[in-house]
């Protein structure tokens, strides 16, 4: 199963080479051509499946996911040879204690430690230690040594493996579900033909500020957008009224507008009556909530109309997600079927 | 008796305080390869024995190291997800974001879930969260969940064993399976050596309730000497050095209240004619291991405590050198085929101030 693969694949924002790797595996014999750009974006072309017709452009369509995932990057080694870091993108000190990570491509092996409870003063317990107070032990035993093992600017990630849960809703578990997720449901939908050019990017840097997409989409210069997404899924039980954000096992989450764009309201009608005509079942994300790859995709150029779907996944920004694999397939579903539907044009209601 | 393979089985068994059967049967398959015999009491412990040579009645050393690990129980199913607290003392910190195994009819992989930062306030994001909000999500259906588990059900972190650079490991349940696996290491050394004293090799129950297991092994076997074997704090940058011990310097031999002085001389000497490198590790007052409890078993028992240098003590990444449990193996057997009727004698003469050391 590809998600497997790229939940355990190698890739914080700015190093996501090993994804991109895997991704061009997978996709090879599905597209006709690919490009990797400046960033690390790749950019793959599925042709339409439609004869050409002379003066007849076709539709060019983009479909995005992103490849890179939060992670850490190592500042410096301290004299006992242990290694100080910083986040990579949306990941906090609570998720980060007593965890294994690895380091860099050779994936180093090292572990986040915390001062033994016995240890601790009074009300140590009840504050959060710093990101910059934490350090990893790779067993390292002085400066040199850990500083050569990993030097500065060396990425980390979770040690986290995949696994299946199971149960009717066919969970799984992983790290990095946001976004590879998403990117697993682009290669899926690479498989299908289109009657339009079906531009796939695969995106880097969503997580510093959708920095991939932007570019990714200027070379494109698409007729419309899809995002696919691995989305917030807050649906623990909880004491206050709020809202779960999206909830597991109900389908593919259509975002109507979240902090960075509000999605295009005839994608999301087109969206709706496809996922109704084919009794896929959907839900919406509660709106106002996360950022993506579209919005930067709809503000290129002239603009794009934009949409985004997403598999709900629970935890994502920790160590491990969860999704379901019927949700997972009810959106490979939902956005194949309404791809193959796309109307030639998207027009406004006429002034009157 | 290849120690790192030895504690990797230990590690990623799972055997909460009272509930040690895993790691029970990996103990006696291992002991039993080099005792004369093995044989369990009715709390749990496995106790080995081996053999001295020489006139009977023997004398009888017995060395100890809990083989019971902290973890977590369920103590509410709702719509699904479980409620949860901490069984032994677990710094509520080091749960959010782990994978555990829930010991339930079945043993069930789970989560326990961090809400995304995108939804939490500020506020939340930067202090901990109590145990007592948090959930373990298995990914199952309400009804699945139901059938599988039942409040009471133990669960331990799930964690690979992990190799770091150096012979350094990372993992769960060091503490204190590392004396287990010195004690093993120390029972292969004898195979080979010769001595004199009955030697029990024992894996104590319930050490972080409250030094349960030896409590009853000790009362069972009846030691002219008992050695207990646990973890101590490694030093790690900005913790006090006076209460921690040196990674990768050898066992760490105790002093104090709870030590008998002339095991402690024993095990010093015997590392210093063994070259075996070794710390002294005063302790003022209580130790808080098995030898708090085997001290006052019946009428006393000479005690001694050698601690192997262990950082992040009570996470799921509590981290050793293999070197330093080998090196305990090593300081135990060679301390035990030097034992003789002159060292049981000088168990009973009081020192003089000083003289000990």
């Amino acid at each position: 199963m590809i998600l497997k693969e790229l939940s355990e694949a190698f890739g914080p924002s700015g190093h996501e080479r090993e994804v991109r790797e895997l991704i061009l595996k997978a996709i090879q014999g599905y597209v006709d051509s690919y490009q990797v750009d400046a960033l690390g974006n790749l950019i793959a072309l599925k042709r339409s499946s439609q004869p050409a017709v002379s003066g007849h452009k076709p539709l060019k369509i983009m479909v995005s996911a992103h490849m890179d995932e939060v992670g850490i990057m190592v500042t410096h080694a301290d004299k006992e040879g242990l290694l100080h870091f910083e986040v990579v993108g949306g990941l906090e000190a609570r998720v980060l204690l007593a965890q294994p990570v690895v380091l860099g491509d050779e994936r180093l092996p090292g572990v986040i430690g915390l001062k033994p409870i016995h240890l601790q003063e009074r009300g140590e317990r009840e504050k959060l230690p710093k990101v910059s107070d934490l350090t990893i032990d790779t067993g390292a035993t002085g400066q040199e040594e850990a500083e050569k093992a990993a030097p500065k600017g060396t990425y980390g990630t979770f040690a986290t493996s995949f696994a299946e849960l199971s149960g009717e809703l066919r969970t799984v578990k992983g790290k990095a579900f946001d976004d590879r997720a998403g990117c697993a449901v682009l290669v899926e939908l690479l498989k299908a033909d289109y009657p339009f050019d079906l531009w796939a990017a695969f995106t880097v840097q969503e997580e510093l500020g959708l920095r991939g997409a932007r570019v990714a989409a200027f070379r494109v210069e698409p007729d419309m957008a899809f995002s696919l997404e691995g989305t917030i899924c807050d649906d623990l039980p909880k004491e206050k009224d709020q809202s779960p954000t999206t909830k597991l096992g109900e389908g593919p989450a259509i975002t109507l507008r979240d902090r960075s764009v509000v999605c295009d309201p005839r994608l999301i009608q087109h969206l709706v009556e496809v996922a109704e005509a084919e009794g896929i079942p959907y839900q919406f994300k509660q709106p106002g909530v996360g950022g993506t790859d579209a919005g930067a995709i709809h503000l290129v150029k002239e603009g794009v109309p934009s949409a985004v779907v997403s598999v709900p996944s629970r935890y994502i920004h920790s160590p491990v997600s969860l999704l379901s694999r019927v949700d997972f397939e009810n959106t490979v579903r939902l956005v194949q079927a309404a791809l193959s539907r796309l109307p030639e044009s998207l027009s406004w209601p006429p002034v009157p | 008796m290849e120690v790192i393979s030895f504690l990797r089985q230990l590690s990623e068994a799972a055997g909460v305080s009272g509930y040690e059967e895993s790691i029970r049967q990996l103990v006696i398959e291992q002991f039993a390869q080099f005792a004369d015999e093995v044989r369990t009491d009715k709390l749990g412990n496995v106790m080995a024995l081996k053999w001295g040579e020489g006139q009977e009645p023997h004398p009888r050393i017995m060395l100890a190291g809990h083989m019971d690990e902290i973890g977590l129980m369920v103590t509410q199913l709702k719509e699904g997800f479980l409620h949860f607290t901490t069984v032994g003392g677990i710094d509520p910190r080091v749960v959010l974001g782990q994978e555990v195994i829930v010991h339930g009819r079945r043993d069930l992989p789970g989560i326990i879930g961090s809400r995304p930062p995108h939804v939490l306030p500020s506020e939340e994001r930067e202090k901990p969260q109590p145990v007592e909000e948090l959930f373990i999500d298995l990914g199952l259906p309400q009804e699945e969940v139901a059938q599988w588990v039942r409040v009471g059900d133990l669960a331990t972190i799930h964690r690979r064993f992990i190799e770091l650079k150096n012979g350094w490991v990372a993992g769960k349940g060091f503490d204190d399976r590392a004396a287990v696996a010195a004690i093993g290491f120390c029972l292969a050394e004898l195979a080979r050596m010769r001595h004199q004293w009955d030697v029990y090799g024992v894996a104590t129950v319930q050490e972080e309730v409250g030094l349960r297991g030896a409590i009853t092994s000790t009362y069972n076997i009846m030691p002219e000497v008992g050695i207990a074997i646990d973890v101590g704090f490694g030093t790690t940058p900005g913790q006090l050095e006076g209460v921690s011990i040196k990674m990768d310097k050898g066992p760490a031999i105790a002093f104090g209240p709870n030590i008998h002085p002339q095991v402690h001389k024993g095990l010093v000497e015997a590392a210093q004619a063994l070259e075996i490198p070794h710390q002294i590790e005063p302790i003022p007052g209580p130790t808080g291991t098995d030898a708090w409890a085997m001290q006052v078993t019946r009428e006393g028992i000479p005690t001694g405590l050698i601690s192997i240098p262990l950082r992040y003590m009570h996470t799921s990444v509590e981290t050793l050198v293999i070197r330093d449990i080998e090196r305990t193996g090593r300081l135990l057997a060679g301390f035990i085929s030097r034992l003789d009727e002159a060292f049981r004698e000088a168990l009973y003469e009081q020192p003089k101030i000083g003289e000990a050391k």
